[in-house]
């Protein structure tokens, strides 16, 4: 069925729509009440974080525009230490979509949904013109632990960076699907909370954390390294990059530092828990790739550098220009 | 290659100034840090070898107004977006209702051309002997597909002129690094000329770090003498691609071209031959190079004449986000590899 201006009326056709794909799809307590406002339990702290999906194609090796929004939103409440929880999601549909496409989406949406532990509690459909698009807009509410004391602004010499797997993966499988370059890249689209978890349960002391989505790894140690005043080396040698990934950057010119991911994380720690929270990251489902890839040292603060395989060293600076649109 | 590093960081003979014409070049001498590993009396400068950099404002202009008419639709890389031309860029007449289309391939207008037969896609062909070629794909397809609402507004220019150019007008060139995709094309003897005409060595180099590294040695240890040498054999024949060749021959004829910041140059430049002028959009007598800023001195740092960081405008009012200069917005250009590597030298 092709959905038309009448399901986003808000009269029949809406309701049968909701009832038919999302609210079979989502089920939950919360959920099931459809009340004009999902009324949760709640905690002394919480974080709260929207992200929207505008990703062209919908659907992608590794993945589609339902688990991204889940994961997008999921990863988020997970790098400020909070515990994910409910998730809400905006479904603004151009007329002309699919409602069997719509239903595709929607499953993965649950599934990933319930491997991260959150409940979509509240919901809203739209309709507009246009050529049959999707966008999905989420936001997620968690729990912040008292004790949490992340912050981007509490690195020091010494420290050591991790990184939780290859980069380039998502922004690879985008590109060559929009591209028609045939690979086997997947994107990492995935929800991070198993890792998360067990990093600040082994006793690690977790100084940073960030998921490097658009903007890339350049751009979010960047970003560390000003809040902390800060100086990071980087071993180019040491960051891991599939040698697909990598190739596809060298014909076209890209570079991994500033694609994107979905599925990845930075972290920094102190030197000494450096092996425990890299055997945490490489022992959980997306971390078995990841490395330590750099270390804080004294130098210019707000500064990132790399070393290069040849022996130079180069500044990274943060992503300037476009990056590539809507992969996320 | 520890020889090669610890020559290159020990040299104390005569300061050479060693131009890497091409943009990829730039690019990857900063990706690899490989400036810091040289010794001070070896100087890199960054040529004209990046083919938006080198486009005149003219020829922006009449892209922004080609798009601006209902029937055409103007579509291009996406470098070409930001360029500044005269008083506006391809994305200013964007987002006042002209036609433009970003692409990752020229054969990309074939698909939109025949989906949509009502209007005329104009490809905005720029580039060098690499990418000419490409176009000519682009023709043979849109006429064995009759397709006949393809057109294109070339800037396409040649090597071997403005490298000529530089050494009579400018000079102070102790070695050239030759462009390895250029010279896959056009082959190494190409240059051979122009190193006996001003007695000054050619590299033709590959793209990977130690083969740009081998190539700076290769140039320091000729020590200003002429003769080319050809350090990316695996790709770069001495004749080069003939097919191509062919190829670009049977569309183009050599025509007089303007480069941003060095005015005219003669038969630097390729022009659609009369048998397929159908194809052209016009690009005949676009040689009006008026910057929007007055200060910007993207010429200079086009034939080396001064740095990206010696610009009065580098970094203050002239950044990637707000380029004023072409060479501020290519990936491959002079000013924008120096300003997001933050290069010192």
């Amino acid at each position: 069925m092709k959905i038309t201006m009448a399901h986003g009326s808000g009269g029949k056709a809406t309701a049968e729509l909701i009832e038919d794909i999302f609210e079979k799809s989502f089920h939950n307590p919360v959920l099931a009440k459809m009340e004009d406002s999902a009324v949760v339990p709640g905690a002394e702290k919480i974080a709260v974080t929207t992200d929207s999906f505008v990703v062209t194609p919908l659907f992608f090796p590794g993945g589609d525009i339902g688990r991204l929004s889940v994961c997008g939103t999921v990863n988020d409440l997970l790098m400020s230490g909070a515990k994910p929880r409910y998730l809400t999601c905006g479904f603004i549909l151009e007329e002309g979509a699919d409602t069997e496409e719509l239903k595709k989406i929607a499953a993965p949406m649950a599934e990933t949904a319930s491997e991260a532990g959150v409940s979509i509690v509240a919901g809203d459909t739209k309709v507009v013109e246009g050529k049959g698009g999707i966008y999905i807009n989420t936001a997620g509410v968690g729990f912040v632990p008292p004790d949490a004391s992340l912050s981007a602004a509490s690195c020091e010499e010494g420290d050591v960076i991790l990184l939780s797997g290859n980069l380039g993966d998502h922004h690879a499988a985008i590109l060559s699907e929009r591209m028609n370059i045939r690979n086997t890249i997947q994107s990492d689209c995935a929800p991070l909370n198993e890792m998360v978890n067990a990093l600040l349960k082994s006793g690690v002391k977790v100084k940073a954390m960030r998921d490097v989505t658009r903007g890339g790894l350049g751009t979010v140690l960047n970003e560390f390294a000003g809040a902390s005043s800060c100086c990071m080396e980087l071993e180019e040698t040491a960051i891991p990059v599939s040698a697909q990934v990598r190739g596809f950057c060298e014909i076209l010119g890209l570079d991994p530092l500033y694609m994107g991911n979905e599925g990845k994380m930075t972290a920094v720690v102190a030197a000494g828990d450096a092996q425990k929270a890299l055997a945490c990251m490489k022992k959980s489902r997306y971390g078995k790739n990841a490395a330590i890839i750099g270390k804080v040292v004294s130098g210019e603060p707000g500064t990132v550098l790399l070393r290069t395989p040849i022996g130079g060293t180069r500044i990274v600076t943060v992503l300037y220009g476009e990056g590539l649109p809507r992969i996320c | 290659m520890t020889d090669i590093q610890s020559y290159l960081n020990a040299y104390d003979g005569p300061p050479l100034r060693l131009m890497e014409v091409c943009g990829t070049h730039t690019a990857q001498i900063s990706r690899c840090g490989i400036t810091g590993m040289l010794s001070p009396a070896v100087r890199m400068i960054s040529g004209p070898g990046c083919p938006v950099c080198v486009t005149v404002t003219a020829y922006i202009d009449k892209l922004v107004a080609l798009s601006m008419e209902p029937e055409n639709v103007v579509v291009t890389f996406g470098d070409m977006l930001r360029v500044p031309g005269g008083s506006r860029n391809l994305n200013d007449a964007k987002a006042t209702g002209g036609h433009v289309r970003m692409v990752y391939s020229p054969l990309d207008t074939l698909k939109l051309a025949a989906d949509d037969p009502a209007r005329t896609y104009i490809f905005a062909a720029v580039g060098f002997e690499t990418t000419a070629p490409v176009y000519t794909m682009l023709l043979e397809e849109a006429i064995s597909n009759g397709i006949s609402n393809v057109k294109i507004l070339t800037s396409l220019k040649t090597m071997p002129p403005v490298i000529d150019w530089i050494c009579k007008n400018q000079g102070g060139v102790d070695g050239f690094l030759a462009p390895g995709h250029v010279s896959v094309i056009t082959g190494s003897r190409i240059f051979e000329p122009l190193s006996e005409k001003y007695g000054i060595p050619f590299a033709v180099a590959g793209f990977e770090g130690p083969q740009i590294l081998a190539a700076i040695y290769a140039l320091v240890r000729k020590n200003g003498k002429a003769g080319v040498m050809n350090l990316y054999p695996g790709a770069v024949t001495e004749e080069g691609n003939r097919t191509a060749q062919k190829m670009v021959d049977k569309y183009f004829a050599p025509c007089d071209a303007a480069w941003r910041g060095m005015g005219g140059i003669p038969d630097s430049g390729l022009l659609l031959r009369e048998e397929y002028a159908r194809f052209d959009a016009g690009s005949a007598g676009l040689n009006d190079d008026r910057g929007a800023n007055a200060h910007c001195r993207c010429a200079q740092v086009l034939t080396g004449a001064v740095s990206p960081n010696e610009c009065p405008l580098f970094g203050s009012s002239c950044t990637p986000q707000t380029p004023q200069g072409a060479c501020m917005v290519s990936m491959e250009g002079s000013c924008y590899t120096y300003f997001t590597n933050m290069r010192k030298r």
